[in-house]
């Protein structure tokens, strides 16, 4: 007699993410398709990089002496010195111990960069694409998501975090840095309260968190930076570009002392970028955009997990 | 402890109190150091609270939490001496600890014992023991009704309520998580 073989766990659970993986396939096209009609081109950086770029918050994995990529940044960064206006990325990047429900250590990360682009102007091509994505994919400018229906063809409700920390907390977001609350109040009491009808900016970041972004010439205490919530959660984050070589010289030992002084593995720096920066840049702007987070709200999903067949990290 | 070990049923000292974390939610918001929010519950007390954590964050330790089974054997004045099933040490908890499942104790009742630091915080008994009713008014002749109660007292002063049909000497089975009736064992 033949022995009825029970389906395999893992083929049950793939079987269930079905929907969601068209659709997150149908989505990478749609990006695809809308950056090609802007006359961007398609780049691939490396994944396992020598340098990456010192942040106090974010560690990229080490692999031998060298470590996966957080990000794509600097690799696309020397790319625009030289003469590559208009980049895209779609890859992988890795950010240990990042796991929740909306975090995983391996992620999808959409990036790119526009020479003579200002974060202004990436915020309207932002609000183009999703909007195009949006009717391509789901048939409607409206995608509920949790509970709220997002409309990406309703103007996006744009604070600075000045103006949100007022606003929603009441609280000043230089004293917030000083006091060490500036996250607490973000995901506390400012995050739970952005509106979740249509996508929402907080811009303007205090110059302490300007990371590889350009100081506001108007307002040199805050950063030519924003960041993108659909349905509360954090999405995307552009800047006009810091291509100032000293600045960003300056910045970046600050950052690696951070490290250093915190334990934190330490970076070698990618001299070719600083090269680049050195010999001079044009203006440029560029964004990073969750693409698991992006599909997750085109999905309606619970969590990263149930739009990737597979995650290594539980 | 480092904060970024904090994960869900880990069990934790806070302010000198063990803490449950039951809810746990790692978030990161733009670029910024990681937050670690948690819901909690008081082992000891059974209330709950709300905190988030930065990763910078001091004064959380992994709370020192053992459980022990262990025989109960005899009282002594205002303690009750258990001993441990496998070395067979004796320990002394006070009625503090027990509060009314002392009136449900039985020698050599196997038990669950929580210690915190050390200290015996929690006995977790048998969940069902049988009593004598030592005292109850007479029950009405052929009332089976099980939804309306009356006063009974147990040999050690405990007062139960029970159906209206139970009588004095009748043994009764009791849930000793809720110190309630459960079901007549034997008529008396």
């Amino acid at each position: 007699m033949l022995k009825e073989l029970k389906k395999p766990k893992d083929i049950i659970r793939l079987e269930t993410l079905r929907e969601n993986l068209i659709l997150r396939s149908r989505l990478t096209r749609e990006i695809r398709n809308f950056f090609f009609s802007k006359g961007f081109i398609e780049t691939d950086t490396p994944l396992i990089i020598k340098a990456p770029a010192p942040e106090d918050y974010i560690n990229a994995p080490q692999t031998g002496a060298l470590f996966l990529r957080s990000s794509p940044e600097l690799h696309m960064k020397r790319l625009s010195a030289a003469g590559f206006e208009k980049i895209f990325q779609i890859g992988q990047c890795f950010r240990s111990g990042e796991i929740s429900r909306n975090h995983n250590v391996e992620f999808t990360m959409l990036e790119w960069y526009e020479t003579n682009q200002h974060y202004d102007g990436l915020m309207a091509f932002l609000r183009e694409m999703l909007l195009d994505i949006s009717i391509k994919i789901k048939g409607s400018a409206i995608v509920p998501f949790r509970g709220n229906d997002i409309d990406f063809s309703a103007d996006w409700a744009v604070y600075t975090v000045e103006e949100a920390f007022n606003q929603f907390a009441s609280a000043d977001p230089y004293k917030a840095i000083e006091d060490n609350e500036f996250e607490l109040i973000l995901v506390e009491k400012v995050e739970p309260n952005l509106p979740k009808n249509r996508p929402v900016v907080l811009k303007d970041y205090p110059a302490q968190m300007a990371a590889l972004s350009k100081l506001n010439p108007k307002n040199p205490k805050t950063a030519e930076r924003w960041e993108l919530y659909l349905g509360g959660i954090e999405i995307s984050n552009a800047y006009s570009e810091l291509t100032n070589y000293n600045e960003q010289k300056f910045r970046f030992a600050k950052a690696h002392a951070n490290r250093k002084e915190k334990g934190l593995p330490e970076y070698p720096e990618d001299r070719d970028f600083f090269e680049a920066l050195e010999s001079g840049m044009k203006e440029f702007a560029g964004c990073a955009l969750g693409v698991d987070r992006l599909a997750m709200i085109f999905a309606d999903a619970p969590d990263i997990r149930s739009v990737n067949s597979f995650t290594e990290f539980e | 402890m480092d904060v970024s070990e904090l994960k869900k049923g880990l069990k934790v000292e806070i302010d000198g109190q063990p803490w449950n974390i039951t809810e746990f939610e790692f978030c990161k918001p733009g670029k910024g150091q990681a937050m670690y929010r948690c819901k909690m519950k008081n082992l000891l007390t059974g209330s709950t609270m709300d905190r988030t954590y930065r990763s910078s964050d001091k004064g959380i330790e992994k709370a020192d939490l053992e459980e022990r089974e262990m025989y109960y054997s005899y009282k002594e004045g205002e303690f009750y001496i258990f001993s441990d099933v496998e070395t067979y040490e004796e320990m002394r908890i006070s009625k503090d600890v027990l509060k009314n499942q002392a009136y449900f104790l039985q020698e050599e009742a196997l038990c669950n014992v929580l210690l915190f630091n050390g200290k015996p915080v929690e006995v977790t008994l048998p969940f069902f023991i049988e009593k004598v009713i030592v005292a109850t008014e007479p029950g009405a002749r052929g009332d089976t009704a099980q939804n309306v109660l009356k006063p009974a007292k147990l040999d050690n002063g405990y007062e139960i309520a029970v159906p209206l049909f139970i009588n004095q000497d009748d043994i009764v089975k009791i849930d000793t998580r809720t110190g309630e009736y459960v079901e007549r064992v034997k008529k008396a």
